[in-house]
């Protein structure tokens, strides 16, 4: 394998283990708001109220879903971010 | 003016943009057929994606389902918008990136067999298949209360218009009508709703109800509209609007199983093969998830308003004072009350009326009283049997809104049964047409023939499909969800994801864990929602949530199965090295 080629390889390496990194973490939240929130952790939470609706049941309903919203935005921008660090990133749509 | 005028009215501009836009965006080659020629831009085919997305069942029954359910029905409000965030991280910007038509094609191409293609095939037909028979439903129930037709006519006037320009267009065509449609749709749900949030929280942004107060009696009378709709249910002998099911682990997998299936269905991840770059597709799914949000922060809202409202216009109120919304819909079979203490006085409580949904007598003419019924009768207190689907169809008129709103609301049903059957259509005619004919059965097969074969799948699909419109098998079209869901959750979704994250993953395990995870899904739906009355459930998880677990055993078959056979060829995986690197997306081909 030549220079060029292997630092190409690692290039790729290290940028497919940076985005597996960012998707994990994101999918983690997206995890905790929903599942967590909204069903696991619902009763506890409801103890809890947001302008007189009970906290988990809120996030069930709502909160969740404003989550998975901004999880996009925050997923396109980082990613974004990730390939043009890589120069993976000139393409224009 | 009459209110079949106004509907004529609404119908009839929707439908003259709707095929004006189709005629002006016709497709020309495969590419344009398949894939809209790949460059549409990512707020349009957000907006185009929203609309293929929601349903005539998201559009009619999901309000009406949270207002019966409260809190239970957050399963479809977190799985449906959920999936979203699964599909946007681990599948459709690789999918792009790999740059075929088809999600079948990226099955036979990464697996190299044209076995594994037509296990994806069989899937992408038979999910699409059960999903149209229960749109063509739709709109043919929309149609026959709009111009007083039979259902069946309702159902081939809307197949006509789909076939027109969906078989016609192809993705080019269905794309820009789909972007007309979500405006409809978004106009149509959320405008009745801030007349009635006005009315009911004093605020014109309805999504903000569930933390608002309830200002109908006055603002020194105010109270959190939550804790309103709490204490009406308890008094009438429901459970806390709010209360957890009391079985989370079937709340957790039929959530889960709703999210996966999302991310699995084929007739969503083809809309993002429309876009240039893979970039485009991650702004795209941002678009798409912020304009599906409008309407299902909306929903949980209307639920809430729907339920208050229909309560204190019907109960403890004399039958001969009832308003006339509840008298048309009992006209229409939607609605029934039976007097069962005799003292002419409707009261609504928890439990059921009857048995099943209401059989009436029409044998005696009723003149001023209510239309009986022969069903059996249940010992509860409860005197009001309505249908849950009036909720977003009556809602309108239960809040006395004028007559256009009332037709602008039929309008964005029509809008999301049509856009989401032309989705499904063009899916299916193209697994048949390039999967089937193309790849497998008569590779040698011209452009122009290949559309030709789109077209006549799309016809022969939509004959199929307004045939179970017509004469659904018995409650047949509500179990399909579960079906539909559970086959994209148990053998797409995972399938793919191995596809793309696991460069080991071969053809043996993918086949053998889509066969399991299949074989084990199907036939537990089978058993429990047509072979057996009973509820015995495995660990207490209901039909709709099994596809979940059936992913489970599709993964741990499909990692087993592979380490013991040989691993992909080398250029198989070269292949996925370069799905992983978003640079260089060429246009999507066939």
């Amino acid at each position: 394998m030549t220079n060029l080629a292997q630092s190409l390889s690692t290039s790729r390496k290290s940028y497919w283990k940076a985005n597996l990194a960012i998707t994990l973490k994101l999918l983690i939240v997206w995890f905790f708001v929903s599942f967590g929130c909204g069903i696991i952790f619902k009763e506890y939470l409801d103890q809890f109220s947001i302008g007189g609706a009970p906290l988990g049941f809120w996030m069930a309903q709502q909160g969740s879903i404003i989550c998975f919203v901004l999880l996009l935005l925050i997923y396109s921008i980082l990613m974004n971010k990730l390939d043009e660090k890589y120069g993976y990133g000139e393409e224009s749509e | 003016m009459d209110q079949t005028i106004w509907n004529f009215i609404f119908i009839g501009i929707t439908f003259a943009l709707y095929i004006g836009i189709a005629i002006k965006s016709r497709a020309g080659s495969t590419k344009e057929y398949y894939t809209a020629g790949g460059s549409v831009s990512p707020f349009a085919n957000g907006m185009a994606t929203a609309a293929d997305w929601m349903s005539a069942a998201t559009f009619i029954s999901m309000a009406g389902g949270i207002a019966a359910a409260g809190y239970g029905a957050s399963k479809f409000l977190m799985g449906w918008t959920g999936g979203f965030v699964l599909l946007t991280t681990l599948m459709v910007p690789y999918l792009r990136k790999f740059g075929k038509a088809t999600v079948p094609d990226f099955v036979g191409d990464r697996y190299y067999s044209n076995g594994a293609r037509l296990v994806a095939v069989i899937c992408a037909i038979f999910i699409c298949m059960t999903y149209i028979m229960g749109q063509m439903r739709g709109v043919g129930i929309v149609f026959s209360r709009l111009f007083d037709i039979e259902i069946w006519m309702g159902v081939l006037i809307g197949g006509g218009i789909v076939f027109f320009y969906a078989g016609l267009g192809g993705m080019k065509g269905i794309t820009y009508t789909q972007v007309a449609q979500y405006c409809v749709m978004v106009f149509a749900y959320t405008i009745p709703v801030i007349f009635i949030s006005m009315i009911i929280t004093g605020n014109v942004i309805p999504q903000l109800g569930l933390i608002g107060n309830y200002v109908k009696e006055g603002s020194e009378n105010a109270q959190p509209l939550i804790q309103k709709i709490n204490q009406i249910s308890t008094d009438l002998g429901f459970k806390e609007y709010t209360a957890g099911t009391g079985n989370t682990l079937d709340l957790f997998c039929i959530t889960a199983a709703l999210m996966v299936g999302t991310a699995g269905l084929p007739h969503v991840i083809v809309r993002f093969f429309t876009v240039k770059s893979v970039k485009a597709v991650r702004k795209s799914a941002f678009w798409t998830l912020s304009f599906i949000a409008i309407i299902y922060l909306t929903a949980p809202a209307l639920g809430m308003f729907a339920r208050t409202n229909f309560i204190e216009e019907i109960n403890e109120k004399k039958y001969q004072n009832a308003p006339d919304w509840f008298k048309n819909w009992e006209d229409q079979g939607m609605i029934a009350w039976v007097d069962k203490n005799q003292d002419g006085v409707m009261q609504y409580r928890a439990g059921n009326v009857f048995a099943g949904k209401p059989a009436f007598d029409d044998s005696t003419k009723r003149e001023n009283g209510p239309r009986a019924v022969i069903n059996e009768i249940d010992s509860s207190e409860n005197e009001v049997y309505y249908d849950k689907d009036i909720i977003v169809l009556a809602n309108p008129e239960m809040a006395g809104l004028p007559k256009w709103v009332i037709a602008l609301v039929m309008a964005g049903c029509v809008a999301a049964a049509l856009s989401t059957a032309a989705g499904l259509l063009l899916v299916l005619s193209t697994s048949i047409s390039h999967d089937l004919m193309k790849k497998i059965i008569k590779p040698d097969i011209s452009d122009k023939q290949e559309i030709r074969y789109a077209r006549i799948a799309s016809f022969g699909a939509l004959v199929i499909a307004a045939y179970f419109g017509i004469n659904p098998p018995s409650s047949f079209v509500a179990k399909t969800v579960a079906f539909a869901f559970g086959l994209a959750a148990s053998s797409f979704f995972p399938t793919l994801i191995m596809g793309i994250f696991s460069k080991r993953m071969n053809k043996q395990g993918a086949i053998a864990g889509m066969i399991s995870g299949i074989g084990f899904t199907l036939s537990y739906i089978i058993y429990f929602q047509f072979l057996t009355e009973s509820k015995n459930y495995f660990l207490g998880i209901s039909p709709e949530g099994i596809g979940f677990l059936g992913m489970i055993i599709n993964f741990v078959v499909a990692f087993i199965v592979s380490s013991i056979t040989p691993p992909p060829p080398q250029e198989v995986q070269d292949m996925v090295e370069e799905i992983r690197i978003p640079q260089g997306t060429g246009k999507a081909t066939h």
